[in-house]
């Protein structure tokens, strides 16, 4: 090698629309080294990958600044193809594979062998015909190096996931001259043992000489298989360490490591709560929501608190409003206010006024044709008939009193519009936040379950959510979860804070815990719980 | 890893999994019996109705396949390519070429028409990602309107077109196309004998330039192989010269048609050959249970075809020696396409046009091929269609071509997703076979003759919905077996790995 590292990224930068999400970051892997690349979400990690794998995503958005040198070469990835040319492959976080072909079919996508025939010599080469005998022995050789022993002409759709996770890696392999692989988050979607078995396979690949970048979440995998670690956050790049010169805790606090701003002066320090009343049960409580699956969970919410639910994204905590919700499909039991919930009925948490403001503003909470006044009581009329008039088997709308309500709403709530008529979409996204709170409010609810109450809002407007949701707490006593990525967020307001891994409640913490103990719980790592009335 | 116990499921399972996966074949099958029961006609009338209206109409379904399998869905836009046909059609026949010559000359005048037409269509569906088919059905009218424009106005009006036969008050052409004296049965008329020979010359040719081009760039082209198949297909030829010499057989093998009976034992005791042949003189890789299954087959058949019941209608049938092999021709030809490396693109591009994109597929030029082979392949099997028909309807004969193939080929099971020749062969019976008998079961029941073409349209448009409703239905409850079927697997896995 003519250099120390088979890649070398020095002080990469990158803007999306003016918003920079990458600061000088650099990040250097020696070869046949399992690097670790760890951050939370939003730290800058994919978007380092995508710029190194050359992905379009990038370029659409003005290219990035800084170097990336291959082997001390200094090279420009502006595609994936010249990306592969360079020996970099990646192993993708959703899976590139194709359920309807077989795992040879696969292995080969793209790269099939093939012979001439009569046709391609006259047509060119896209009619030479395959030869299969040489793609599944290309393909058994790619799969015996990572000791995938199924056959190669099973059909890939069939398999377990940790199998087509493998059926990727093989195809990576196979391609000649690999140098680097990327695995983005692989272990996210296993069981327990598949990633056991996953990491062992890593081992495998970089004692052959070929350089792992590993992006996980989890610090217990990086701990057990990495040779060095690249920490981001917010962007930035924290610090490149060896892992053996470090501890699970140290990295988590650098991971997390931010100051929170209180925003609820705890003046009346620890809160007067009756423990033991408890207005929302959850037990073994699964919910079948793509990428945010919620796997047997226990969970007790007490009348009068701010509940945070934290984690990672995909972990489940998504899952689990929108499981009461009725949204997707759920298993085990949901108690409310000691009533059994079906959530298989629709609208049966809504007609016992547990409200849920979604995460999907746009798409599932407001009608954004539509006006503040209509999206702050439609679904009031729907549900409980709220603001219609009747004249025997007919109803009608009752425009002034839903006027008369929209007003009070907008007066309350601080919502900056020119009237009840203005429509909702172009409203700025904390003002539509705010008509999705007017909305739950028309509805009286004894719970409030906010899913993400703050994404894509800007700074200023953040603040002005929040306050809101402290103050209905405090002044009108409702019940508040608040569902959120943003730990600082939750911290800032929430009485206990839930934290979710692997679609289970991992910790129930204060917000007062060290960010070590919520960088461990978020990686899924059991810590004792500070509430006792959690086990 | 996994060894064969866990994988092998009960025998009633295995019935329920087969019944279910054929349901729409299933109901349509019962349905058509049910007809036949009801319609009170011969069943050799209906077995010879049935059979010429398949060897009209095959090739046109056969046509959608390729295009299904790019991820096109059913490709209700063929209508252009029979278009395509009808257009070179009305040249052929007025520059007074008859024949195989004439219909030769259709064919290589459509084709390029048929490729621009496709072309067209798939820069269209290229743009409408995702709703091909409403796209197709929509520009079939479109293409429809046009092309009336043309046969009524512009052919004599602004094309020179001089012929006092075919043109009606000097421009426009007439309502009711005839080819009896032109290309009618063109192809229908061309002796088994003939088809054979040609054949035979087709391998011979292929395989000396297989031979030539593997000498010439060093490929690894079996010689042994290609000499094998050079020397037998010569073989054929000589055998062929001999017993047409012979005159008992000169009769049987000499004609245009063919009886049904002995055609169906002939070509299962060549299938069952040709794989035993393959697989223990060619070492192909066959599996024993496809050797067990065909050689059941073919016992069964032939079995059948001695009771004298099942005797009798089969001998009543005659088939056209080419238009059937044509029809083989349709199907080998797709099987052939599919495993080359611009099919395997297709398969993919299908399957995930975002896979295939990152697999560097250019996604957009495949989906313009398989848009093209459909359209010429449906030119084509319209031209077959017309000669056998003998005259058409000028201005709207290409209406419901795209219509009743799609019915057709979703009889047969396949789905908008995914379909073969066996489906689509399976299908045009089905659906012919109902054409024929529904009106007569109607008028039986009924006892008013007036509305058969009432229930034809009807048969049509229901059997696309009815089929359509069927496989929504297999799909939602293949989810949720996968499900279960996925814990259970995982557990397995676990246990392996473990």
């Amino acid at each position: 090698m003519s250099s120390e590292y088979v890649v070398k990224m020095e002080n990469i930068s990158k803007e999306f629309s003016g918003n920079r999400v990458l600061k000088d970051v650099s990040l250097c892997v020696r070869p046949g080294e399992i690097h670790a690349l760890m951050g939370e979400n939003g730290a800058g990690k994919s978007t380092l990958m995508n710029i190194l794998f050359g992905m379009p995503a990038i370029w659409n958005t003005g290219g990035y600044e800084g170097t990336i040198e291959i082997d001390g070469e200094p090279v420009k990835i502006d595609s994936p193809q010249k990306a592969m040319e360079c020996g970099i492959g990646m192993v993708h976080q959703e899976f590139m594979l194709i359920p309807g072909f077989t795992a040879t079919e696969n292995i080969k996508l793209g790269r099939e062998v093939t012979t001439p025939t009569v046709a391609s010599a006259i047509l060119g080469k896209p009619l030479e015909v395959l030869d299969r005998k040489t793609m599944a022995r290309d393909a058994r050789r790619a799969m015996d190096t990572i000791g995938l022993g199924i056959d190669e002409n099973t059909m890939v759709g069939g398999l377990p996931v940790g199998y087509m996770q493998f059926i990727e890696i093989a195809r990576e392999i196979d391609k000649t001259g690999m140098k680097l692989l990327i695995f983005d988050e692989p272990t996210a979607v296993l069981t327990e043992s598949e990633a056991e078995r996953l990491l062992r396979t890593m081992k495998v690949i970089s004692e052959k000489g070929i350089a792992i970048i590993f992006i996980t979440h989890r610090i217990d995998e990086v701990i057990e298989v990495s040779n060095s670690v690249t920490i981001l956050r917010d962007g930035t790049f924290i610090d490149r360490l060896e892992t053996k010169d470090t501890t699970a805790s140290k990295i988590a606090e650098m991971m997390i490591g931010r100051k929170v701003e209180k925003l609820v002066d705890n003046a009346d320090g620890e809160r007067d709560l009756n423990k033991d009343d408890i207005i929302l049960k959850l037990r073994d409580y699964h919910v079948d929501m793509p990428g945010e699956t919620v796997r047997g969970l226990d969970l007790d919410v007490i009348r009068g608190e701010i509940l945070g639910i934290g984690g990672l994204a995909g972990q489940g905590k998504i899952g689990i409003p929108n499981g009461i919700q009725g949204l997707y499909e759920t298993s085990g039991s949901i108690e409310f206010d000691g009533q059994k919930v079906d959530p298989g009925k629709l609208g049966d948490a809504l007609s016992r006024h547990m409200v849920f403001v979604s995460e999907d503003r746009k798409g599932v909470g407001l009608l954004l044709e539509e006006s503040i006044e209509h999206n702050i009581i439609f679904t009031a009329t729907q549900v409980e008939n709220k603001f219609m008039k009747k004249f025997g088997v007919f109803t009608q709308y009752d425009a002034a009193a839903a006027r008369k309500h929209a007003e009070d709403m907008i007066k309350e709530l601080d919502i900056r519009c020119v009237g009840p008529e203005q429509l909702v979409g172009s409203l700025s996204g904390g003002n539509q936040q705010k008509v999705c709170l007017a909305r739950a409010l028309t509805l009286e609810p004894k719970l409030l379950v906010v899913s993400e109450p703050t994404r894509g809002i800007d700074i200023g407007a953040k603040k002005l959510v929040l306050e809101l949701l402290v103050k209905l707490n405090r002044e009108k006593g409702l019940t508040i979860i608040v569902v959120s990525s943003e730990l600082n967020e939750l911290r800032s307001l929430s009485d206990r804070i839930a934290i979710v891994a692997d679609g289970k409640i991992s910790a129930i913490l204060r917000p007062e815990d060290s960010d070590a103990d919520f960088g461990l719980a978020m990686s899924g790592v059991k810590v004792g719980g500070a509430d006792d009335g959690e086990a | 890893m996994k060894n064969n116990e866990e994988k092998r499921i009960s025998f009633s399972g295995y019935l329920k999994g087969a019944i279910f996966n054929n349901k729409v074949i299933i109901l349509f099958t019962v349905l058509c019996i049910a007809c036949i029961m009801a319609s009170n006609t011969s069943l050799n009338y209906i077995a010879s109705e049935v059979f010429s209206r398949f060897g009209r109409n095959a090739c046109l379904v056969l046509a959608l396949i390729i295009p299904c399998l790019a991820g096109l869905g059913m490709n209700f836009g063929i209508v252009v390519g029979a278009i395509a046909a009808q257009i070179a059609i009305f040249f052929v026949v007025h520059w007074g070429f008859t024949g195989i010559g004439g219909f030769l000359l259709c064919t290589l005048m459509s084709t390029p028409m048929a490729i621009f037409f496709g072309w067209l269509l798939g820069i269209l569906f290229n743009k409408t990602k995702g709703s091909e088919m409403i796209t197709g059905l929509v520009l079939g009218f479109f293409a429809d309107g046009l092309y009336r424009l043309f046969t009524l106005y512009i052919i004599g009006g602004l094309i020179p077109y001089d012929d006092p036969n075919l043109l009606d008050r000097g421009f426009g052409l007439r309502n009711a196309f005839d080819l009896s004296d032109s290309i009618k049965y063109a192809l229908d008329d061309i002796s088994f004998v003939t088809v054979f020979r040609l054949l035979m010359v087709f391998i011979i040719v292929i395989q000396l330039i297989n031979i030539a081009i593997g000498s010439k760039k060093a490929m690894a082209v079996d010689k042994k192989e290609s000499m094998l198949k050079l020397v037998s297909a010569a073989a054929g030829l000589v055998i062929s010269f001999i017993l047409m010499a012979v005159p008992g057989v000169s009769g049987m093998i000499g004609g245009t048609r063919l009886i049904l009976s002995d055609t169906l034992r002939v070509a299962m005791i060549v299938y069952l050959l040709s794989l035993v042949i393959r697989k223990f003189l060619l070492h192909r890789d066959i599996t024993k249970d496809r050797l067990i299954k065909g050689a059941v087959l073919t016992v069964i058949v032939l079995v059948l075809s001695y009771i004298p019941f099942i005797r009798d209608i089969l001998r009543s049938v005659s088939i056209s020696a080419c238009t059937y092999g044509v029809i083989c021709l349709f199907c080998f030809f797709n099987n052939w396409i599919l495993d080359t490396k611009l099919g395997q693109d297709m398969r993919t591009v299908g399957q995930n046009r975002i896979v295939a994109g990152s697999a560097g597929i250019n996604v957009d030029k495949i989906r313009i091929i398989a848009t093209c082979i459909s359209t010429v392949l449906a030119a084509w099997g319209q031209l077959i269609y017309l000669q056998n028909l003998g005259t058409f309807n000028t201005v709207q004969q290409q209406s419901n071509v795209g219509l009743y193939a799609v019915a057709a080929l979703l009889v047969g099971g396949a789905s908008v997703q995914k379909a073969n020749n066996r489906q689509a062969i399976i299908g045009v019976v089905l659906f012919h076979t109902l054409f024929v008998v529904a009106p007569l079961a109607a008028t039986q029941i009924i006892g008013d003759s007036a509305i058969s073409e009432y229930i034809r349209m009807f048969i049509c448009y229901g059997v696309i919905a009815v089929s359509l409703a069927m496989h929504a239905w297999k799909k939602k409850d293949k989810k949720v077996v996968k499900k279960i079927v996925g814990d259970d697997e995982n557990k397995d896995v676990i246990k392996t790995l473990a």
